[in-house]
């Protein structure tokens, strides 16, 4: 069978297989928008949700995240760093390595680690996600090195996944980061860092 | 290696099952790992007040998507070739494993990295490929132990819940070297170490291997978007770094739009992990960042199913394995006896309709359930697993012995005159029966105690003591 054939094998297979079956409505009851007092707290619940996993967080003002940035690299150690494009440049202290051209697997996974900016934080799970936009760069920046720092400014930060699934572009390649890389798999303990970074720093400007 | 092909020739679930619960390692490993992780997913789910509404519009949306699945599956195929992404259909697993060795062929590499993915084991994608001389390797932690160990997925979350950590440190001290990167020679058990090991037996790999094999939890009609849940990051590994990224997916894992992504997002890994959310979450549409992607789209069963009034709801699974989690069969059986890539409650019904119930195990599976209903309560997709089960049943033959028993039952109970002196008969015979059945009826008395028989029937009783009150 050909593979033109097997189109329209497995179509009218699924025409003569649903025939007559009756339409379904989709009933949207659940939540889709934060209750009001919620989102005054999406500062806090979303530090205390990332904190869960056991992710690195602080919470600060504007005028401190350039400090808190450099002291938590300094507190690692960590000197060769990635900043991607579009990255406020106080947000990447001393002469970090750039990524155009763009490195090899080989080279980023040699680099301390990378610091970025995000697309929307949802609070409520403790999740960031990244759109490969400005100051967050292609996908393979922030899982080769051992160690990512996540900037999240609070007009970026939604309640639910509803809000947040609303707000992303489909056509960007995605990435949602929950907590630093985890495995499961050995009789159920949580075991961080198996392949993306075994640390995950959030600095959320409030 | 593991895979479907693997599973042929098994033997009827309780023959496997009988096996398996003289396992008490076991079932020690087992009972540990479905608890624990039971615990987790209640809390989980207890957190979200809306619980009830997203389970009832995860069961539409995949109702409506099945119903207009032509249309969606089509709606797909050109969001992704627009995105830059070529789409090729798959009737069964061999036409599937023919697209996916001729793809890798034609990158002119012998090795490719894969996504843990059910699609790609169901039909023996590793071990096609192997005929063509390409090796394929598992990145997966839990489908790396099942793969050195050259042993069965049993889980379909957690491939590997039926090894402990002892056991993992052996496969990986004596295995890890055929494959590639040895194991430390210090290896401990603690899981942190094993965890270690793995990462490092993978990173080059990763860094070197230019094709790579998934599947997918979702795909997007409306923008030709797939996504993959994940916690370790071997599946960014693989999505991200190789030049040629190939998804085998089955045609039921389809949503109509971008915006029913939120429901599932949400009942997915409370479901399966007991998270909030998993770790990573991949989502691409077409060709990202200059990969070449290939869609393969793979029937092998599934439209058969969904001709099934009945059992169609089988196709809305999202292999959460809630089910296999409150199953007390699960539990104490384990996955290997199902003979299948799907296991538990879900394998159940699932596996019997893909691939027909011609084989002694597949027509045992709709019997491989107590029919407590837990999984339905569990499963967040709302599948009636019980309904399916029972149906399933009517499909296929009871045992012999069982069918005359049930014969002699029915003549007995149809006259109550019968009863009584069948009643009668048993009280006054009762010290002869005896602990065990004999001959075939004893598969019966080995897993179960025969009641006591009482001396006299209620019917008598009320009779003799005029309702109690004599």
């Amino acid at each position: 069978m050909n593979a033109a054939g097997s189109r329209e094998r497995i179509l009218s297979r699924i025409r003569s297989a649903v025939a007559g079956a009756g339409e379904v409505e989709i009933t949207r009851a659940y939540r889709t928008s934060p209750d009001p007092a919620a989102a005054a707290g999406l500062v806090g619940l979303l530090a205390e949700r990332v904190a869960d996993y056991r992710a690195v967080v602080h919470v600060v003002d504007e005028g401190e995240a350039a400090a808190t940035i450099a002291a938590a690299l300094a507190r690692r150690g960590a000197t060769r760093l990635v900043a991607p494009d579009g990255l406020p440049p106080e947000w990447a202290p001393g002469e970090p390595v750039t990524d155009d051209p763009p490195l090899s697997a080989a080279e980023l996974d040699r680099v301390d680690g990378v610091v970025t900016g995000c697309a929307v934080a949802i609070a409520e799970t403790g999740t960031i996600v990244l759109d490969t936009g400005p100051g967050q760069g292609r996908r393979a920046l922030t899982l080769l090195p051992d160690y990512h720092l996540c900037v999240v400014r609070a007009e970026q930060i939604v309640a639910g996944v509803p809000e947040a699934v609303g707000r992303l572009d489909p056509s960007r390649p995605l990435t949602w980061i929950s907590g630093p890389s985890a495995t499961s798999d050995i009789e159920l303990n949580r075991v961080e860092g198996v392949h993306g970074p075994r640390t995950l720093e959030v600095v959320v400007i409030r | 290696m593991s895979g479907g092909a693997t599973f042929l020739g098994m033997p009827a679930f309780p023959v496997n099952a009988a096996a398996a619960v003289q396992d008490s390692q076991l079932r020690y490993n087992l009972r540990k790992a479905t608890h624990t992780i039971r615990g987790k997913r209640a809390l989980a789910v207890g957190e979200l007040p809306d619980w009830t509404e997203l389970r009832r519009a995860a069961k539409e949306i995949k109702d409506h998507t099945l119903r207009n699945l032509e249309r969606y599956l089509v709606r797909m195929e050109e969001a992704v070739t627009a995105a830059g992404g070529h789409v090729h259909w798959a009737a069964d697993a061999e036409e599937a494993n023919r697209i996916v060795a001729d793809l890798v062929k034609a990158t002119g590499e012998t090795s490719v990295v894969k996504v843990k993915s059910m699609a790609t084991q169901e039909i023996g994608l590793n071990e096609a490929l192997e005929l063509e001389g390409i090796t394929a390797y598992e990145t997966d932690l839990a489908e790396l132990i099942v793969q050195l160990g050259d042993d069965w997925p049993s889980h379909i979350l957690v491939p590997a819940i039926h090894r402990n950590r002892s056991e993992i440190r052996e496969i990986f001290r004596e295995k890890m070297a055929d494959w590639g990167r040895a194991a430390p020679e210090d290896l401990t058990d603690e899981p942190r170490a094993l965890a270690e090991a793995a990462r490092l037996h993978l990173r080059e790999r990763f860094l070197s291997t230019r094709v790579a094999i998934s599947g997918a939890n979702f795909m997007i009609a409306e923008t030709g978007t797939l996504v993959v849940l994940e916690s370790e990051g071997n599946g960014r590994m693989c999505l991200t770094l190789p030049e040629t990224l190939i998804s085998v997916v089955g045609i039921e894992k389809l949503l109509p739009s971008w915006q029913d992504l939120e429901v599932f997002l949400q009942l997915l890994p409370r479901s399966s992990t007991g998270e909030r959310m998993n770790p990573y979450t991949s989502t691409w549409t077409g060709a990202a960042e200059g990969q070449e992607f290939h869609l393969v789209l793979l029937d092998n069963g599934r439209t058969d199913v969904l001709a099934d009034e009945i059992g169609r709801q089988a196709l809305r699974c999202i292999r959460c394995s809630a089910c296999l989690n409150v199953c007390p069969v699960y539990e104490r059986a384990g996955g290997h006896a199902y003979g299948s890539v799907y296991p538990g409650p879900i394998g159940a019904i699932l596996t019997p309709q893909l691939r027909g119930t011609a084989s002694e195990l597949d027509a045992s599976l709709p019997y491989a359930s107590t029919l407590c209903g837990a999984c339905f309560d569990a499963c967040p997709v709302a599948i009636d697993i019980p309904e399916v089960l029972v149906h399933l049943r009517g499909r296929v033959r009871h045992p012999r012995v069982e069918r005359l028993g049930m014969r002699a039952a029915g003549w007995v109970f149809n006259r109550p005159a019968r009863l009584a002196r069948t009643q009668r008969l048993g009280g006054r015979l009762r010290r002869f029966v005896p602990g065990r059945l004999p001959g075939p009826l004893s598969a019966w008395t080995d897993t179960r105690d025969i009641p006591d028989i009482p001396s006299e029937s209620f019917r008598d009783w009320w009779d003799r003591t005029d309702g109690g009150v004599k």
